[in-house]
């Protein structure tokens, strides 16, 4: 009899593997999301304000923001959604002609700190010694200059505009992607399939690269979710120092005007532009914990 | 390797670090920014009055003698003197320091016991509606720029309903209260979001580990399980991530200080922003650094004390 019972329950046990084929990282990942309603609404909202930015730098959306289309500070009505600026231009228009500012300035300045935090993590990571002191001291004592002074400065140096706010943003936060990935990186360097490769005679490169690499692009690109809406909330910051964009819409410059205008009881600037930002955010914040939990496989389970 | 050793190797590495953060500063002010003698002149200056002015600003002292001058501010705090108020900058660090500290100080101990006990108790209903709510709604504060918050708490609490004071401020213990009431609150709740969310995180990983099950296997409480084996380990993190907010209690609240017109170091830092007031924000940064390492120290060197695992990795 017990012979029997474990031959069922063989047959049993490889009925059930067979129904459900063990998936990859990725492939749990995106059924994770998938499921998640949350974090499926929050990826079309990103979609969704994606496809305005886009839409609206090639002309087809609030190409007329620089518009007169009524009176100075016309509240919000049926016909101006938002009301109007000081200059009788359409805040709507401007919300939307802002998403360009904003999106991009997420996008850039991610792709920017993720290129650092990896370059500098891996290669401390994976060579050790010497290389990997030197990086180590260079990001404790980066990381330990204030943030917003190393903003500033850069600013000073790059001058105002598009492109000094996305170095600024770029430049001042790969540090804490660089000591996860480092972390990461020591952690294989020395598993068995690394070995492998390199006894079979892959070099330093190809075992960074196709290697290792894949093993730790979970986490670039859950900090990649992150820092996205970290640079739209510190462009607010920037441009309240004056050191943002110059001479077009952007959320920032919006919630800064709010500062003049909210004594005369002009709200709609700074509820329009808050509200846009909100919902990004709020969307890249859902995202990146959705990201992280159906990522890190260390959270499995909970 | 033993905890003494430890600990003086610790130590000693703060000297790179600090001659490290001296060089970044450096290199950002002196040698790759505009040449300020141009910036504060107007462009008809002839080059004589650019040359007199450099000599006075101490711009055309060669590199090496500059760099040291900042690594030597950073132990003898003699930052010089301010380019556009000329005064002494020690002195209106001094000055600064304390209407500063009557803003985060409250702010910081108000907002430190607020979250770890919103978080103990999200903890402690983990997985369920309240949990997820206030997860939540952290998650939403998060989302507003802190710039939103300023101007509507102070448009609409101090401006339209006329509860607390708009701006301003004054010295001496019971008469700046009223000044500082809202930008603590907004500051409270610009910092519980992104706190909660942490400490939540920290005490939950806790709340798995296996010495959790085995106390609760022997027949103890929720409330003793929680209050005395999880909170006591979960307070590693916590105390570390609430001490090195400490050095960035000297920088002051930059934001909050200028909209309520605080006289603070943020109000001086963000005023020496707007006038490229180099010498002052230099003075800041090194400020704030030297702080930040010393509080990294300390706690490194604490963890060790308390944590014999520190020592062996």
């Amino acid at each position: 009899m017990p012979v029997a019972d474990t031959s069922v329950d063989n047959a049993r046990f490889s009925q059930m593997t067979a129904r459900k084929p063990s998936k990859s990282l990725w492939g749990h990942a995106f059924a994770q999301i998938v499921k998640d309603r949350m974090a499926l609404i929050s990826l079309s909202i990103v979609v969704i304000y994606s496809l305005i930015a886009v839409a609206s730098s090639l002309g087809f959306l609030a190409g007329g923001w620089q518009n007169e289309v009524g009176a100075s500070y016309l509240p919000p009505s049926a016909e101006h959604i938002f009301g109007t600026d000081i200059f009788g231009r359409s805040v709507w228009d401007k919300t939307i002609k802002g998403t360009e500012v904003a999106m991009s300035v997420g996008l850039v300045t991610a792709v920017i700190s993720a290129i650092i935090g990896v370059l500098f993590g891996a290669t401390a990571g994976y060579f050790g010694g010497k290389i990997d002191e030197l990086i180590v001291w260079f990001y404790t004592t980066f990381s330990s200059i204030p943030y917003i002074m190393l903003l500033v400065a850069i600013t000073f140096i790059l001058g105002k505009g598009l492109f000094a706010v996305y170095l600024a943003l770029g430049l001042t936060s790969w540090v804490s992607l660089c000591r996860l990935i480092r972390g990461e990186v020591m952690r294989h360097k020395d598993r068995e399939y690394v070995q492998a490769a390199k006894a079979i005679g892959g070099g330093n490169f190809r075992m960074l690269v196709k290697h290792i690499f894949p093993n730790v692009l979970h986490i670039v690109i859950i900090h990649f979710s992150l820092q996205f809406q970290i640079a739209i909330k510190s462009e607010v910051i920037l441009s309240y120092l004056g050191l943002g964009v110059q001479g077009r819409p952007s959320w920032g410059i919006m919630i800064d005007d709010a500062k003049l205008e909210l004594a005369r009881g002009v709200w709609w600037q700074l509820g329009a532009a808050t509200l846009a930002m909100f919902i990004v955010v709020l969307a890249f914040n859902i995202l990146g914990d959705a990201l992280r939990d159906a990522l890190d496989p260390k959270l499995k389970g909970k | 390797m033993s905890l003494w050793s430890y600990i003086f190797r610790r130590l000693l590495y703060v000297i790179p670090v600090i001659l490290g953060v001296c060089g970044i500063i450096f290199l950002l002010f002196n040698v790759v920014a505009p040449d300020p003698a141009l910036t504060m002149l107007d462009k008809h200056a002839t080059e004589a009055q650019i040359i007199s002015l450099r000599r006075e600003l101490g711009l055309d002292r060669p590199l090496l003698i500059q760099y040291i001058d900042i690594v030597k501010s950073a132990f003898t705090f003699d930052f010089g003197r301010s380019w556009s108020t000329k005064q002494e900058i020690f002195t209106m660090i001094k000055d600064g320091a304390i209407p500063s500290m009557t803003l985060t100080v409250p702010a910081f101990v108000i907002s430190a016991i607020f979250s770890v006990s919103i978080s103990l108790l999200v903890a402690f209903f983990r997985g369920g509606v309240i949990d997820k709510l206030v997860v939540f709604v952290c998650v939403a504060f998060m989302s507003i720029s802190a710039l939103a918050y300023i101007l509507f708490g102070q448009w609409f609490f101090a401006y339209k309903l006329g509860l607390f004071e708009i701006s301003g401020y004054a010295y001496g213990f019971p008469d700046f209260i009223p000044y500082v009431i809202l930008p603590v609150i907004i500051a409270v709740v610009l910092s519980v979001g992104p706190d909660v969310r942490f400490y939540r995180t920290v005490i939950l990983d806790e709340i798995y580990q296996d010495y959790v099950r085995t106390a609760r296997a022997k027949g103890l409480g929720e409330k003793v399980i929680m209050f005395k084996h999880v909170l006591k380990n979960a307070m590693i993190p916590i105390l570390t991530y609430i001490i090195i907010q400490i050095p960035f209690l000297i920088l002051g609240a930059l934001l909050l200080e200028s909209f309520f017109s605080i006289p603070g170091l943020g109000s001086m830092t963000l005023n020496a922003v707007n006038s490229s007031d180099f010498p002052v924000i230099r003075a800041m940064t090194v400020l704030t650094a030297m702080a930040y390492i010393i509080f990294t120290v300390v706690t490194d060197v604490l963890y060790t004390l308390v944590d014999p695992r520190v020592r062996l990795s």
